[in-house]
């Protein structure tokens, strides 16, 4: 099985470095954790990733495949799907339709793209508002359909950008218990990017820490709860307030 | 007046805007942007119809041969005027695509003729008929029927096809659509050929009014189906047919009830009742995904 490699991964933004130097390794079947404070470059690893910005410096690989300099839609092409922290959606699409689509554009035929969506929209709990229109659903209907959609793709990796972000309690919740599952069930590298810490400790075994655009920490989630520098990171240092 | 005439005659008329109206917003859906040769490829139906005219080929197969060149002109509009300056600007789009419009005008004036062609039609529709206590036409009930079909075929095309999904997606968000690894070429010269096939079914009912095809004859029907599209929401395809049907029903009225001495200024009731609307629903009637943006 094939990883998704990221080696000293640079993005410049006008003269400005979001990403200096950072790699990072997703297995098939973990759940790895990309945590760091706000603008610490997060987000923009994985639009690095999935080609939605130029690389400066570094590579990318999914096994002995390169994905550094490839389109968005080649790297989806090879297996490495994404989620937006803003959903995006095909609003006059219905649920079932919009999940579909993924499954589509990986070439699969009508019935097996249907079939295959459906499973997931009701794999998603979904399964009442199959028929409905995107653009009525609340908005953690909405991070939901657009995990779905992406799955639908049959990704090898998957990365969500702040999955749980705007649901309350409960959806967080379901959206914990279906992703805990999803890993092991697929052979599925995923990785998750939230502030919701809570949500992370439970969900990731491995956790990477990023801040100012560089790697300050990584390994398993004890070492990195406890580790100094990212409790700096966090918190700041308790020097300066002293 | 009778009423049974008079929904005959918004039906057929209506049938005929409604094909018009599809064939433009297809693209526009899409790219969002106006192919303003959509007219010449009227005109390229109804000529492919005139040059087989003499040909002693069955009335179906010359149809079929109008609608082919009618389609082939669709995907040629995108390959020569909008694939090579899609990504540039609006402004380069909106010239190219009358750049394209001008020279299939001016080639259908300098090798054929400024003056009518004949076309050929089927007995069928000059004859008239008795329907619902009217006498009225055979060819409004041909472009009833037509109309009904081919806005059934279109509707399960865009409902359960993979084509008719993937381009639903795409309209409503191309970047997306993209994305997710639809193959966003092939879509797009997909809804050229739709257009195409929208155009050349419009051609031969639209020629089967007069029954001659001109170089200008394509600057009507896309007028019309730019004003349904207009009304009836440029980014929803059952608002261009709602729109077909309105503008139908409008010109229908005008014609029933206007004294013969204004009759000649028909079209300027139509657009002043046209401005109402949108002053009414700026955005159309049936108002599309807000998302939308040009590519």
């Amino acid at each position: 099985m094939p990883r998704l490699e990221a080696a000293s991964v640079t993005v410049e933004f006008a003269g400005l470095r979001a990403l200096d130097g950072v790699s990072l390794t997703l297995e098939p079947g973990e759940i790895l954790g990309l945590i760091g404070p706000n603008g610490s470059g997060k987000t923009t690893l994985v639009n690095a990733i999935t080609g939605q910005v130029p690389v400066a410096g570094g590579s990318i690989a999914l096994g002995n495949t390169v994905l550094t300099g490839r389109t968005p839609r080649e790297i989806a092409q090879a297996g490495v799907s994404r989620t937006f922290q803003i959903g995006r959606h095909f609003d006059n699409l219905t649920i079932l339709e919009n999940v579909a689509t993924a499954a589509l554009g990986k070439g699969a035929s009508v019935r097996v793209a249907l079939q295959r969506a459906t499973a997931l929209v009701e794999e998603f709990g979904l399964a009442r508002r199959l028929d409905d229109l995107a653009e009525v659903l609340s908005y953690g209907e909405k991070r939901r359909v657009e995990i779905a959609r992406a799955l639908a793709g049959e990704p090898r990796f998957l990365l969500l950008d702040e999955p749980a972000a705007g649901m309350n309690a409960e959806e967080t919740e379901s959206l914990i218990e279906i992703l805990t599952t999803l890993p092991a069930d697929r052979g599925l590298g995923l990785l998750i990017i939230d502030h919701d810490m809570g949500l992370i400790m439970r969900l990731c075994e491995r956790l990477h820490v990023l801040a100012s655009g560089r790697t300050i920490a990584e390994g398993d989630r004890r070492s990195v709860r406890d580790d100094p520098a990212v409790i700096e990171a966090y918190l700041g240092s308790g020097d300066e307030h002293a | 007046m009778n009423a049974a005439q008079f929904v005959l005659d918004v039906l057929s008329l209506g049938g005929a805007y409604a094909l018009m109206a599809l064939g433009l917003v297809i693209v526009y859906g899409i790219l969002r942007l106006v192919n303003f040769a959509y007219g010449e490829l009227i005109m390229v139906g109804g000529y492919t119809m005139f040059l087989v005219s003499g040909s002693g080929l069955p009335w179906l197969v010359m149809a079929g041969c109008g609608l082919t060149m009618a389609i082939v002109a669709g995907i040629a509009t995108d390959y020569l005027a909008f694939r090579p300056v899609r990504e540039k600007s609006v402004t380069a789009v909106l010239i190219t695509s009358f750049a394209f419009s001008t020279l299939l005008q001016n080639a259908a004036l300098l090798f054929i003729s400024p003056r009518p062609r004949a076309v050929p039609l089927p007995e069928l529709f000059s004859r008239t008929v008795e329907f619902a206590g009217v006498i009225t036409p055979a060819r409004n009930l041909i472009t009833i029927a037509v109309a009904v079909i081919m806005l059934g075929l279109f509707s399960w095309l865009m409902r359960s096809t993979a084509l008719g999904i993937a381009m639903r997606a795409a309209a409503t968000n191309f970047r997306m659509a993209r994305m997710m690894g639809i193959p966003a070429n092939l879509i797009i010269s997909a809804a050229f050929a739709i257009s195409g096939l929208l155009a050349g079914t419009v051609a031969i009912l639209w020629i089967g009014r007069i029954g001659t095809v001109v170089p200008g004859i394509g600057l009507e029907p896309l007028l019309i189906a730019f004003i349904a599209t207009v009304i009836g929401g440029m980014r929803s395809l059952s608002g261009a047919v709602v729109g077909g049907f309105l503008l139908a029903l409008i010109d229908t009225t005008l014609n029933y009830t206007l004294p013969q001495d204004l009759l000649k200024f028909r079209d300027a009731f139509t657009f002043s009742l046209v401005i109402l609307i949108l002053l009414w629903r700026p955005e159309g009637i049936v108002r599309g995904p807000a998302s939308g943006q040009r590519t």
